[in-house]
């Protein structure tokens, strides 16, 4: 397993009108090995731009990212990624888009097979494995892009906004979920989200950002509340009741809320 | 013809069977009337069931050294070398140029000047450089369809997903993989299409330059006779030409939706 450090990062693209418009600025951050970290700010506060760097998709233009200890220059199956848009390949079936990042490392097709039997089992999808993905709905759809991710066992998932094209209840079945794949398979994740609830319900600790520049707003630590009330053996909707919960969920709403415009 | 167009839109199939074989009716009828008037000679105008009749007879009895199925059979061979060639580079080619902007910047402007060079403007440089045989024809109808081989497998590539190309990467493909496994599955559909414009435009680049270089196939055997002075032969050289282009069009017309439906997009 290895963390996610972010050192001063900063990122500054030039505007047409030959100024610079700096979309983060000195965020350091670091995300500890099997920590679950979810980002929330609102659009313009750089969110998705920390996801793509510690992916290796985008690069910083001051300080510097590293995963495990080594600074990130390009993608690689170490750093999975899920998509909101799920990102699946269309001509590929389930069976096939799972298998896919096991098959660029080598792996024998029996292990292949195995992979794929034992996401489809923990995702209860079995019996899609020769589906398409256009045959499949948004929430089955988010589940083997899921899978495809974890069945490559990377170190670090990094997942924007995966929920975020999902429909309300769907939503809430996915986050559960993840809840249920992320305590059997601990991992390190980096989950960017908008919704304040989500990250509440998901995250160890939840970073907040603040925009024009993006940068560190505060970050909320949940896991000392989650592991007493033990948020983890409950249903979601009971959590999200629970007076604690909505404290924590205000007070992050709060963070975010003086920051939100009326265009957004 | 499936235009739509200003004319509106295209009538029921049925209707439009009846009123494809009415326009053909009145053509063949046309021809066949002038023909059989007098107003014009036959060794001028061979009458529609002369040429078919000569056609027939072309299919056993050889001229110019092969019966009518040889001489295509020289001409589908040609066409097939050339065709495959175009598609075999070409493809690969847009697809690299689509990912990779470096290499657009590097073949784009050399592309972009030689495709306006019509193919029958190669014949005498193909002639002179790969000979009259095999080669000189193949570079003619590579010619023809490598443009369009090249610009919808490009075309193809800019329009897959950025997405898609990224998750590939971060799962660890290659840039051989996300070729073969990404960029030329996703261009399919626009593959296919240029696949047909570049079958076309190879067909008839490979009749027009079997009529300059060349010792067997349509093109030569049409030309041959010309100097005989037997234009039944020759319409029913045009004839083969037009069957068997139609042909490879409905073929790949078949594919062209066969791939859209797979894909999702029909």
């Amino acid at each position: 397993m290895k963390d996610i450090r972010f050192e001063a990062v900063g990122k500054a693209f030039p505007t047409r009108a030959g100024r610079e418009f700096v979309a983060l600025a000195d965020v350091t951050l670091t995300v500890a090995e099997r920590e679950f970290v979810a980002v929330v700010g609102p659009s313009g506060s750089g969110k998705t731009t920390l996801m793509r760097m510690a992916a290796g998709l985008d690069h910083p233009t001051s300080g510097s990212v590293k995963v495990g200890g080594r600074e990130v220059t390009a993608p690689g199956p170490d750093r999975a990624v899920v998509f909101q848009a799920f990102a699946l390949f269309p001509w590929k079936t389930v069976r096939e888009n799972i298998a896919f990042g096991l098959r660029c490392q080598g792996a024998p097709r029996e292990k292949q097979d195995a992979v794929v039997a034992r996401y489809l089992k923990l995702m209860s999808m079995e019996g899609t494995e020769d589906r398409y993905p256009h045959q499949l709905s948004g929430g089955m759809q988010q589940r083997v892009a899921i899978a495809r991710s974890y069945a490559i066992e990377p170190d670090v998932l990094l997942m924007d906004e995966p929920f975020g094209a999902l429909d309300a209840q769907t939503r809430t079945v996915m986050q559960e979920e993840l809840v249920r794949l992320s305590r059997r398979e601990p991992r390190t994740v980096l989950f960017i989200t908008h919704a304040v609830e989500e990250a509440v319900y998901l995250a160890d600790r939840v970073v907040v950002l603040a925009r024009d520049p993006g940068r560190l707003r505060e970050i909320v630590d949940v896991r000392p509340l989650r592991e007493a009330e033990e948020w983890e053996s409950r249903p979601i909707d009971e959590v999200m009741d629970l007076p604690s919960f909505t404290h924590l969920r205000t007070h992050v709403w709060r963070l975010l809320r003086d920051q939100i415009r009326p265009d957004d | 013809m499936a235009f739509m167009t200003l004319a509106g839109p295209p009538p029921p199939p049925r209707q439009l069977m009846l009123l494809s074989a009415a326009g053909a009716v009145l053509f063949f009828g046309l021809w066949q009337a002038i023909a059989v008037s007098g107003a014009v000679s036959a060794e001028t105008l061979p009458s529609p069931v002369a040429v078919l009749e000569t056609a027939w007879r072309l299919s056993a009895a050889p001229f110019a050294g092969h019966t009518l199925f040889g001489h295509l059979l020289a001409s589908l061979g040609r066409f097939g070398m050339g065709f495959g060639l175009a598609a075999l580079v070409g493809i690969p080619l847009g697809l690299a140029m689509g990912r990779w902007r470096l290499l657009d910047d590097i073949v784009s402007p050399i592309f972009e000047a030689l495709r306006f060079v019509a193919p029958l403007a190669w014949v005498p440089f193909a002639a002179l450089w790969f000979g009259t045989g095999i080669g000189g024809p193949v570079m003619v109808i590579f010619a023809g369809a490598f443009p369009p081989c090249l610009i919808n497998a490009y075309r193809g590539a800019k329009l897959v997903e950025v997405r898609l190309v990224e998750a590939a990467q971060t799962l660890g493909a290659g840039g051989l993989r996300i070729m073969a496994e990404v960029l030329l599955p996703g261009a399919l559909p626009s593959i296919v299409a240029g696949l047909r414009v570049s079958a076309g435009l190879a067909w008839q680049s490979l009749i027009g330059a079997e009529l300059i270089v060349a010792s067997a196939g349509i093109g030569y055997m049409m030309v041959q006779a010309q100097s005989n002075l037997s234009p039944a032969i020759v319409m029913a050289g045009m004839l083969a030409v037009g069957v068997v282009g139609l042909t490879l069009d409905v073929a790949l017309r078949r594919a062209e939706r066969a791939v859209k439906a797979r894909w999702g997009q029909a």
